[in-house]
């Protein structure tokens, strides 16, 4: 099962080294990870997105908390959350080519945010099935660079993960 | 207004306001400005040792045999990575110790300068936290951190890297020692759910087959008057783990050995068989459970631990309780009492009848032979010279060890009557650990009788520590079980692999022991018949070398091999008990 797991962790030196050494020590897989300061400067945030049945997770989330600088830990899966994934991507756009790819961006919600005579640079963001979604519509070929800032969450309604 | 020292001097006057009597180390480049600071002060020692992995098997030992946490004191680079195989030992044992390390100067970190290792990166898999200084004002503070984090919660060893800038004798700052420390993001357990515990007494006093399975945890939180008084109360069986020897009285009738790979008949079987286990401060470790999948069909598993991470882990626990375990047991006796005072039909004393008969069954028929005799003429069995130095130092002694073969007869075959006395390396199974865990032994025990129990292979992974105990005057008795080979990897080459002694003997070459003993200075015994056994023990434990380090070497039988043992991927109960198994489990 894919979980996405949000921690909060004291913004020092060394401290994502922890985080993400645990990961490869124990053998868990991370398949995103994304992170960066909060409104209080003294934590960050970060969000891993990593799979495993029921007591893997328990067993990554009781270990996450075994790291000193680590605050909190709450699985976002466990519960209603929203989910985003930011991409930018760029295309190659030429000769009648060109016009398919602003539709496929048009349809995908997409923004171009860079032009060339040759390229369109566009940016997509939503749920990371959506992002895979349009890689396939666009295919290889057209692709000429890949940027993703892996899955950030948040938890719907009043439920909030501070301190 | 405070004083205003330089980072050096913090650092040694933060480590006199922790408490601390000893610094296990070895100087160099990056740690000069430090160990100038010692010269000038006389509260703590600073004890030299020859190889960095020695000190913080010493500091490891020390803090192993008096609660307290060892500090290790290391130069950058080489020191520092001497010094991994240590912390590591200390981590997989959860015990508690600061490790300080020399670093190059700030300036220089990440230039690949003169004996530069990211410690904070090497040592990270293997510590319970580190530390890296960044400025001499913030040494006190950071000092009392690591002693907060390394003695609280599950133990376990810290770092903390100094780079030599910031322990520079020109730049000083105010000192000042925090009484306290909190840190948000760290508050280890104390107290067990009530509710929990309530639930745990109910399931304990509802058992007809009990077993009280209790670990190196109970050694670390000081629990052992607990786990007694609670076993007693019940009457139930008690098996303790490799690190949980001595955590209950060895001589006790209700105690059932060492459990797992190498334990005994009766708790290995006793296990498997009950309905209730009683986990306590034990972490399930492979070395225990055999395979997991079948694992104690039957058992319904309550599980204390101080570390959450540890519950549920390899084996799913029913009830399970993060707590502190002597608090949590303490608890849990008293609810035991009012349980039983509101069911006085509990537990069914009928069935724990029939579970001691049975128990006595198999202690009967295939339990340890504490009485073997000395045949004179016959290769000296390794057991029987436990059970002699059992029998010479009373039962008294703090015994050490090393790895292997040796380890496990000594686990088996010296009975330990308290905690604290057992010391060896558990979880990593580290080599060399005996000698130099002895040193840190005596150390905090200076009046104390300290053993080491090794064999050939391991001892000559520290032997060099000789120098260090006649610098010191330490009256260590080390026990060499010499059987001419890595008696381990033997026996498993023996049993797994056809017999073809791979790189598992150098017969040829090993030295004289008595002559290389005596060449550091000290005394030097060689035994080869069961007679000379006792007496030769009894000479190394006499008055006369009161004072000093006596090494005995005796020459035991070279193809014996540790039973009982478990069988690879099986149950509890699947044991061999000898070289001729013969379809034994099928019987029971």
């Amino acid at each position: 099962m894919r979980h996405i797991i949000a921690v909060l962790l004291e913004n020092e030196a060394g401290a994502l080294s922890r985080v993400v050494g645990l990961f490869s020590q124990r053998n868990y897989n991370i398949d995103s990870l994304t992170v960066a300061p909060t409104e209080d400067p003294t934590l960050s945030r970060l969000t891993l997105v990593t799979t495993g049945d029921d007591s893997k997770i328990e067993q990554i989330i009781k270990h996450l908390y075994k790291v000193i600088e680590v605050v909190k830990v709450v699985d976002l899966s466990e519960s209603d959350h929203v989910e985003r994934e930011l991409m930018l991507i760029k295309l190659r756009a030429e000769g009648p080519t060109r016009d398919e790819v602003k539709r496929s961006v048009d349809i995908f919600r997409g923004q171009i945010i860079d032009v060339t005579a040759t390229t369109y640079t566009v940016q997509l963001s939503g749920p990371s099935e959506k992002l895979d979604a349009f890689i396939r519509a666009i295919g290889k070929t057209t692709i000429l660079e890949v940027v993703r800032s892996g899955v950030s969450g948040i938890s719907r309604g009043e439920k909030v993960l501070s301190l | 207004m405070a004083e205003a020292l330089s980072g050096g001097d913090m650092l040694i006057r933060a480590l006199q306001d922790a408490g601390v009597e000893y610094i296990f180390g070895y100087p160099g480049g990056a740690a000069l400005h430090i160990y100038d600071a010692i010269f000038r002060q006389q509260k703590v020692e600073h004890i030299l040792v020859r190889h960095e992995q020695a000190a913080t098997h010493m500091a490891d030992g020390y803090a192993r045999a008096t609660g307290k946490p060892g500090v290790v004191l290391v130069t950058s680079g080489p020191g520092a990575t001497n010094a991994i195989t240590g912390i590591a030992t200390a981590f997989m044992d959860s015990i508690p110790m600061v490790v300080i390390s020399g670093q190059v100067p700030t300036s220089l970190i990440g230039t690949d300068a003169f004996q530069e290792t990211d410690m904070v990166g090497v040592c990270r898999p293997v510590v319970k936290h580190s530390f890296m200084v960044r400025n001499c004002a913030e040494i006190p503070t950071v000092v009392r951190k690591a002693f907060h984090i390394a003695t609280t919660g599950r133990p376990g060893p810290v770092v903390i890297d100094v780079p030599k800038d910031t322990t520079d004798p020109g730049i000083t700052a105010p000192y000042h020692f925090p009484e306290s420390v909190s840190l948000r993001s760290y508050n280890p357990a104390t107290r067990g759910n009530g509710r929990q515990i309530r639930k745990a007494a109910e399931v304990l006093l509802g058992a007809k087959r009990p077993v009280i399975y209790a670990g190196g945890g109970v050694v670390l939180g000081d629990a052992s008057a607990q786990l007694t008084r609670l076993a007693r109360a019940l009457g139930y069986p008690v098996t303790n783990t490799l690190m949980g020897l001595g955590a209950f009285p060895g001589n006790d009738d209700q105690f059932l050995g060492m459990l797992g790979m190498h334990g005994t008949f009766e708790a290995n079987m006793a296990m498997h068989h009950a309905d209730v286990i009683l986990a306590v401060g034990a972490r399930f470790d492979d070395r225990v459970t055999n395979d997991p999948r079948k694992f104690c069909p039957d058992a319904t598993i309550i599980h204390i631990d101080v570390d959450p991470a540890s519950i549920s882990k390899i084996i799913q626990a029913h009830v399970p309780i993060v707590g502190d375990v002597a608090l949590v047991l303490d608890e849990l006796e008293t609810q035991v009492a009012s349980e039983q005072a509101r069911r006085p039909d509990c537990p069914d004393r009928e069935a724990l009848a029939l579970w001691w008969e049975q128990i006595r069954g198999w202690r009967r028929d295939h339990g340890l032979d504490h009485h073997l005799p000395a045949e004179p003429g016959k290769p000296i069995l390794p057991q029987l010279a436990i059970q002699m130095l059992y029998k010479v130092t009373n039962g008294e002694a703090f015994v050490t060890s090393d790895v292997g073969q040796h380890q496990m007869f000594a686990a088996q075959y010296y009975r330990f009557h308290a905690p604290r006395r057992w010391i060896n390396s558990g979880g990593l199974g580290t080599m060399g650990f005996g000698l130099p865990a002895a040193m840190g032994v005596q150390f905090g025990h200076p009046d104390a009788v300290v053993a080491c129990v090794t064999g050939e292979g391991s001892f000559m992974m520290n032997m060099q520590e000789l120098s260090t105990c006649l610098q010191y005057g330490l009256p260590i008795k080390i026990i060499n079980l010499n059987n001419q080979a890595l008696g381990m990897v033997k026996q498993w080459q023996d049993m797994q692999y056809g017999g073809r002694h791979s790189q598992s003997t150098y017969s040829d070459s090993l030295p004289d022991f008595k002559t290389l003993i005596e060449a550091f200075g000290h005394v030097g015994i060689k035994v080869e018949r069961a007679e000379d056994l006792e007496p030769a023990l009894r000479e190394a434990f006499s008055e006369r070398y009161r004072r000093k380090l006596v090494f005995v070497d005796v020459w035991v039988d070279p193809n014996e091999h540790v039973y009982p043992m478990a069988v690879r991927g099986g149950s509890m109960r699947d044991m061999i008990l000898s070289k001729t198994p013969a379809g034994l489990e099928d019987n029971y």
